[in-house]
Formats: structure tokens, sequence, C-alpha cells
């Protein structure tokens, strides 16, 4: 959506708004929250190393930049990882790093793959699985609504999407049976291999608890499914009393059968509410129980860039004195904030996000919308999120890009918004549902 | 006899599935073995293999470990000379680029006056197009649209102001993520209707594993080594009519200057293959990376694009191409980067809008990729402080590889067995090796190809890491290595020096 249209609006067409908010996309930057200083500061003092003698910068940002370009070849930023998945050094931060967030259940660096951000290593991943046509065709198990790009990069690599529906009711929950039913109803026209989990949930913040991860996994083990957990938001989990548990930690909970034979990948990024360095492209995958001859493939991944893998590196190993409890305060202030609103307009309803930076309510639409849309051949949430660009220069989701597909009408939208913003945002939004 | 064998391995197959089906119903669990499986897995990916970072380097990096947990060696370092990366051998990057980039990556630093006025203008150019200022955004799938019209305003000038749009600009992860995605794009039809993409034999691997993991056919067409690797339409043609039989050839793909082979086509050349590609209803990939790498006398770099153009419109508002470049290669070789970009002419436009489908699904190409792109099609101008200092550090590492070039050739042609082609370009030497009968029974004996133990041998006895022929592709009966010419010059002396002492050796102890 935001593709088309930003263009009509460098012509200096007089609209009545200055400037197009896009917050359709989980970009933290674009909205104006400002990138972690210590980050960019050994980001710059990597790119340019001159900069290791520069005394206005703090020690512990030279000294940490000193230590990073150590770990690429040359000594530099330019050069390529040393192996195609990345520089070990990395690998080993990353294994230390989910070791000690799982309360001490061993990663091993060998199972660390750098990506080009999760949805490379996602498709990277799912390349390898992807066989088969027609009733043979390989498929994957996915949540709706899930993330937007997610449909077209499993039709692009020839898989099949099973979908299988969250509950709003329950907060946007993974229900068994409905795993049940999904799979019964994909395995006439395709073969289910793996089953896509988004924890915390991208779109709807929802976060697994133990008991749903437990029957997640056992159910994934009788099936014959591989598990692909994307768990990208898990730095920025906000809901009241909840907690992110990784799948791993939980299947190592499980009994050593578990343990030691369910497939299981899970996919991380910089691309976080948090870190927010979406630009970049970078990330990792983990692999668990992943046949030794099958991870050979993943030699062939194509190389990561640099400057994000070090990027990650600062980011699961920050210095304690820049914490940013600030930035926490601020994203929580604007949350339960936007949520108020948005739940107090006529015609809306927002299931409380309990983690990562959106909101997906529900969006009531008048019976002459819907009926407009049908004349006009769009979906009734595109043409709500094209009218709403139109009139008030505010670009969100359209629930069916994230594959809502039934008549409850869905908007994506990125709630992290800097303070002023959110005024202007929601009063202008919620004025344009009114008359809407 | 092979019926019954069939029938015998689907018997074993059940019987494993029922042995699975029973534990199952006893552990409650699938005791299955493994979901994804060599058997179960995409057979395409399979196939792929990547010379340049295979086995042999595998050995090299267990050698480097080695060597440092104080494993006696007959050498106290492995050089790396397999791969294209010319900072890790100590090539140094450009000045203004890095000091740009560490603009963008803080802005604060904008404030300090150490940097050049010039450097402050690009980096605040750039983070004015990027998302919240900030080099962290997405960026559309296309690229950052400012940047795409400084490349197509960098071809416009290179090309003598043929005109290039900005539309046709598509920013990447490097060249290679350009070349795959093209091919995604012209993949298709089954059997004998199977898409078939003419490569130059010997080949830079990315196309080969890209055609196995897309289960496209290869089409080779031998370069001919007695005339400096040059391009044969003769030989273009023999290999088209011989794929015709099996596959439906759609594409040719051309590296200029080549890689592995380093050779520059000529102009006249290149208007022979687009005539060619035109005749035969091809599409042409034109791979022009290391379009700033030409070092032979008489040797000129001419852009496919600049060539259909002057060959009038009758070729220019046909023929149908994609050029690609990237920030890996020419004098900044900044790798680790993955910026690069395509230019697409005369694609069909439904095409087009596949294309930036495609794209989007991997959201956009990394931002100071793209930031960087920017600044080697825009670099300083000569009325802008950093010029000379800029060109200063571009002349120096041209030349010095065009020296390096040249020192290479000569030596390597004064050691018996060894016979190297001239350097005209690129940053590889391909030199055919001539292996003793004894050593080639050898190798077979351990199961190698023969340029692999060759290479094997000298890693071990040496430390010096090359990349066999065979991962390139040669002609039968014929041997090769490849060698970058990038570690320093007095490096590259001592390598030089070493390989000719190893070939001797080689060649007694085999004779």
């Amino acid at each position: 959506l935001n593709k088309k249209y930003p263009d009509v609006f460098f012509q200096g067409v007089k609209k009545p708004f200055k400037s197009v908010i896009d917050v359709s996309s989980g970009d933290p930057h674009k909205a104006g929250m400002p990138p972690i200083s210590f980050i960019r500061q050994v980001m710059a003092v990597c790119l340019y190393p001159e900069l290791l003698k520069e005394k206005s910068l703090p020690l512990d940002v030279r000294q940490r930049a000193q230590k990073l370009l150590d770990m690429c070849s040359g000594g530099s930023v330019g050069s390529y990882s040393t192996t195609s998945i990345g520089l070990p050094e990395v690998q080993k931060s990353i294994s230390e790093f989910i070791t000690r967030r799982d309360g001490g259940v061993l990663s091993h660096p060998e199972d660390i793959i750098l990506t080009i951000g999760s949805q490379k290593g996602l498709s990277v991943f799912l390349n390898l699985l992807t066989s088969g046509e027609g009733k043979t065709q390989t498929g994957v198990l996915t949540p709706m609504p899930c993330p937007h790009t997610l449909p077209m990069l499993l039709d692009m690599t020839g898989l099949a999407l099973v979908p299988y529906r969250l509950f709003e009711e329950q907060g946007w929950a993974v229900n068994l049976d409905e795993l049940h039913r999904a799979l019964e109803a994909g395995r006439v026209h395709c073969e289910p291999k793996a089953i896509y989990i988004s924890n915390p949930g991208n779109p709807t913040g929802y976060v697994q608890d133990r008991e749903t991860i437990e029957k997640v996994i056992r159910f994934a083990a009788t099936n014959c499914l591989i598990i692909l957990a994307e768990e990208v938001h898990q730095g920025s989990v906000y809901g009241q009393d909840k907690e992110f548990i990784s799948y791993k930690k939980v299947l190592s909970e499980m009994g050593k059968t578990y343990a030691e034979t369910m497939e299981l990948v899970s996919f991380h990024s910089i691309s976080t509410a948090y870190i927010g360095e979406c630009g970049l492209r970078g990330g990792y995958m983990e692999v668990v129980n992943i046949d030794p001859a099958v991870k050979k493939c993943l030699n062939f991944t194509p190389s990561a860039p640099v400057l994000p893998q070090l990027a990650l590196e600062l980011s699961l190993n920050p210095p304690r004195p820049e914490d940013s409890s600030y930035n926490s305060y601020t994203q929580v202030r604007g949350l339960s904030y936007a949520l108020e609103f948005l739940n107090r307009v006529e015609g809306m309803s927002c299931q409380p996000s309990m983690a990562g930076p959106f909101l997906y309510p529900r969006v009531h639409l008048p019976p002459h919308m819907v009926e407009e849309a049908k004349r006009l051949g769009v979906k009734a949430d595109v043409l709500y999120c094209q009218r709403l660009l139109e009139e008030e220069g505010i670009c969100v989701g359209a629930g069916c890009e994230n594959g809502q597909e039934d008549k409850n009408y869905h908007i994506r939208h990125r709630y992290l918004l800097i303070d002023n913003k959110i005024n202007q945002f929601h009063r202008s939004f919620c004025e344009a549902m009114l008359t809407g | 006899m092979k019926s019954m064998y069939k029938i015998t391995l689907q018997l074993q197959r059940c019987a494993r599935d029922i042995t699975n089906m029973s534990q199952q119903a006893v552990n409650g669990i699938s005791h299955r073995g493994r979901v994804l499986t060599l058997d179960s897995m995409n057979p395409n990916v399979k196939r792929v293999e990547y010379a340049v970072r295979g086995p042999i380097v595998q050995r090299a990096v267990q050698i480097e470990k080695e060597l440092k947990e104080g494993v006696k060696k007959p050498f106290t370092e492995v050089i790396k000379a397999n791969i294209g990366d010319a900072h890790a051998m100590g090539q140094k990057p450009i000045t203004f680029f890095r000091q740009v980039l560490a603009l963008c990556s803080y802005p604060a630093l904008l404030e300090d006056s150490k940097f050049p006025e010039d450097v402050k203008k690009r980096a605040q150019r750039i983070l004015e197009a990027c998302g919240g200022h900030s080099i962290g955004a997405y960026s559309t799938s296309q690229g950052i649209e400012c940047i795409r019209q400084d490349v197509a305003r960098y071809i416009e000038k290179r090309d003598g102001g043929i005109p290039s749009n900005p539309d046709n600009i598509y920013l990447s992860t490097g060249a290679s993520d350009a070349i795959v995605t093209i091919l995604k794009l012209l993949v298709c039809g089954e059997g004998r209707d199977r898409t078939g993409v003419m490569i130059s034999i010997p080949q830079y691997p990315l196309y080969s594993a890209a055609l196995a993991d897309l289960g496209a056919v290869q089409i080779n067409y031998y370069l001919d080594e007695d005339n400096c690797w040059s391009l044969n339409i003769a030989e273009l043609r023999r290999a088209l009519n011989a794929a015709r039989e099996h596959c439906n050839p759609r594409v040719l793909c051309i590296i200029n200057p080549g890689n592995p082979t380093g050779q520059v086509q000529s102009r006249q050349c290149i208007e022979d293959v687009i005539r060619f590609a035109k005749e035969e209803h091809l599409f042409l990939m034109a791979d022009e990376v290391y379009q700033d790498n030409v070092y032979a006398e008489g040797c000129q770099f001419h852009s496919f694009k600049k060539v259909l153009f002057e060959m009038g419109p009758e070729y220019s508002n046909t023929v149908e191409m994609a050029s690609f470049h990237s920030t890996s290669k020419c004098y900044m070789g900044e790798c680790g980067f993955r910026g690069g970009y395509m230019e697409v002419i005369n694609l069909d436009p439904e095409v087009k809008a596949q294309l930036i489908k495609l794209v989007s699904v991997r959201l956009c190409p990394p931002v100071p990729g793209q930031a960087l792109l920017d600044l080697v099609v825009n670099p300083p101008q000569p009325d802008e402080p950093s010029y000379a200092t800029f060109m200063t550090e571009r002349t120096a590492v041209l030349s010095t590889l065009a020296e390096k070039a040249r020192l290479t050739e000569q030596i390597f042609n004064t050691v018996p067995g060894i016979t190297c082609n001239p350097v005209q370009g690129a940053m590889y030497t391909f030199p055919c090796i001539t292996l003793p009968q004894k050593a080639i029974d050898k190798a077979k004996e351990l199961g190698l190809v023969p340029d692999m133990f060759y290479c094997m041998r000298l890693l071990e006895e040496d430390g010096i890491c090359l990349v066999p022929g065979s991962g390139f592709g040669q002609r039968e009966g014929t041997y090769h290595f490849r060698m970058t010419i990038l570690p320093p010059t007095d490096k590259l002396k001592v390598v030089l020096q070493k390989i000719r002492e190893f070939h001797l050796r080689f060649t007694q102890e085999f004779s």
C-alpha cells in the first residue's frame, strides 16, 4: 500500500495534511524513535577507525569498537565474514546470550547462522524444506493473522499455506483444537511438514505461556512437524505478568525424548521494537536437532553484511549504564494511551497487546463502505486504509495483508510514536473514523 | 534383478514405517527420525556447490586453528588467496566513503569540525532520504529513490549520455542478490521446455549454484584459453544448438571483466554477443562488477548497455538485458556491506510488476550498502575538499592491482608446467597447470579431482589457499587453479615464489 502512494505526494499535489505518517510496518526509526546512541557510536568507530582516537567519544565505545574490529578479517567491516554463516565471534556471543536467556540451557555457536534479517533467514530455511507438487507439496501451518510478508514468501518458495486461526476472543491465543482442525484440513491437499509460530505474536502482540508452548511442541512432535519459531519481539514484552519463554527452553524441560529429537528453528533479528535497526538487515537463526547433512546445506546461505552482525552483538551484550529504561517507559506510556483511545472509539475494538510494536484493532465497517469496496473490486479493509491515507495522510496496514480473510476487518499499525506525535495521530485517526 | 531390488527397498521402507508406527503407539510421540532429511528436503539445494568457500577453505580454517593451538607447520600463517576479499588482504578502505558512513551512523558527528564539508553534505543528503532520517529504517524494496536517481546519473555519465531511467534501477544485497532474482524470474517450464541458461566455462560458481538451486539447465560455452580466454560466437552457437535438444535456452550470462579469467571483452566482441542474443532471442545478463578493474594495455571496459544503444534502435528497443554492479570489487572492495544494483533494459512491464513483488518479499536491501553505493556513484568532484585524497587513494589501489597483475603473469610464466594468460582485468589469475600422470592417478586413488589434490597439497605444505579450477569449470583433461592478486605486493611475491617451488617439487615427486 505505502509503496504506491508516497510517490503521489512528492508531486506537490495539495492535500489536507503536510506529510504521510506511515505506521503500517514495525519500523520505529521511521516514526521518529531515536536509535540507541551506544550502538550507533560503536558502529561509527568501526566504520571509520580513525575515531578510535577521538576523545570526545566515550572510552567504552572505543574499546568495544576495537574488540569488534578485531573480529573482522583485515580489521575492516568491509571484508566478507570469515565463514558464510557469519563471524565466528558473533556466533559465539549469540550462543552465550541464548544460554543466559534460557537459564543455562546450552546453545552451540555452530548452531547459529547469521542472517540478512529474520525474513531472509526464514526464506533460506523454507527453501530447504520445499519439495513436491500438488498433493505432495510441502505445507506450513501458518497463524492467521500472521506477519504480512509471510503469505507471499511461502508462495514464492513453493510452499502451501495451511492457515490456523488465532482466537481474538482469547486475546489472540493459540488453540489446540484449531491446530488439529487446520492440520487435518491441510493434509487433504498438501503434506504439512512445519508449523510457523510467532511469539510474541506479530501483529497481535500475544505472548504464549509455558502451557501453550508445551502443547504446541507435543502437537508438532506427534504430527511430524518442524517448529519455526519467530521470536523477534522477545525483548519488548510489557504486558502485566507476562514473560517471554523461548520455545527452546520449554523444549529442554520436556524430557530427553523431546529435547533431543524435536526439530526446531528459532529466528531473531535487530529489527525489534527496542533496537529498531530494520534497515541494517541483521539477525540470526538457531537450529536445534536439525540433521547435520541438511545443516551443511546452510553453508550456502548468502553471506550476511558485517555491520548488522556487529550491531546484533552489541544489542545482545548491552553495557549496563545504557539500559534504556527511558525507552521502555516511553513505549509503555505510548501503548496504554493508544489502547485506551482505540477502545473508546465507536466502531473499533482492540485486544490488549502484550508485546511487539503493533496494535491490531478490529474495525467495524459501516455496510456502505463494504458495498463500495465490492463495487471497486478491493477488499473492504484495503479501501478503509486507502481512504485513511488519502484523507488524513496516515498509512496503516490492512488486516488482509496479515491473512485476515473473514468479515472481521482489522488494521495493523505501530503504536510506537513519540509523545507529541501520538496526540496528533490519534486525534485525526479517530476523527476520520467518526466521520468515515 | 532391478525390479526385485526395488521391491526389496519398498518392503524395507514399509517395515521401517511399521516399526516407527508401533514405537509411536508406545511412546505417544512420533519416533520418526527427522522430518527434514536429505531425502525429504528440497532436492535442488542438495546439488548446490560453491567452490570458493568449499572443502579447501574449510581445511584452511582448520589449519589456522591448529596454528593457533601451537601445532608446528612448515609455515606460520595461511594465506587465503581463494576469495576476492580485498580488505581481508590488507587493502585500505576509501577514507571519504567511511567518513560519510560514520556520520550516517552517528549524526552527532556532523558537529565535528574534523570532517570536511563535502563529507557532511553527503551524509545529510543520505539521511534526509532515509525514513526518520535514520539508516536503521526500512527503505522501499526497490531501494532509496534518490540513490537510484544517482545510480542512473552515474550510468548516463559513464555511457556517454545514453539515458538511464531510475525506475529501471533495483538496488540489491550485493550483485549476487540481483542475479539470483532475475534468474528466478526467468527459470520456468518442465522437461524439454525447462529454461536453459548459458554460462561461460570457466565461470564464477555463484551461477552454477543458483542454477542448481532453481533447477534450471546449465548450458556451458567454453572460453578460448589459447586466445586469452576470449569469447567465440561459433562456440556460443555450438553450445546453444546442442542445448536446444534437451531444454529451452532463454538466457545468456556474460561476466565482463571475467571471473576467474580476467579477460576484458573487446567492443567488437560485445557487439557480436548482442547480435547473437537478438538473433537467438536470449535474455542477456551482463555481470560488470569488475568494471573499474582493467589493467592491460589496449583493454577498455565497454558497458553492454552502451554498446547496445550505439547499435541503434533495432537492437536497443528490443534486446532484453540486465546489467549488474556492486560495491564489493573495483577500488572499494567493500564486500561486507552487500551493496549493489541492477539495471533492467526492455523488461516487459508485466514482468516488472512481478519483479517488484519478488524483491518486496525480502523487504529491502541493507541501507548502509545503499548509502555506500550512493557514494560510489557520486564520488567527490574536482572542486570538493575530499577530491585530492580520494583520487590518490583510488589511483593507488588500481595501479597496485595492475602492477600485481603483471607480476603474477610474469612469474607464473617462468615456471615450467604453468602457463598463465595475461590478467587483463578483475582480481584473479587462472593459470593452466600441467600435472604428471602419476599425480592424476594418485588423486583418483584418493577420490579427489586432480587439481583439488594439487591445491590441498599446496595448502598443507605451504599454507597457501587457492581454489581448484574444477570449481569453476574447465575443458576436460585440463587443470587450473584460481588465485587472487590481492595480497600486498611483497607478500604476493613470496606466494608466487612458493607456488613456483611447490610446482617443481610436486612435478618431481610424481615424475
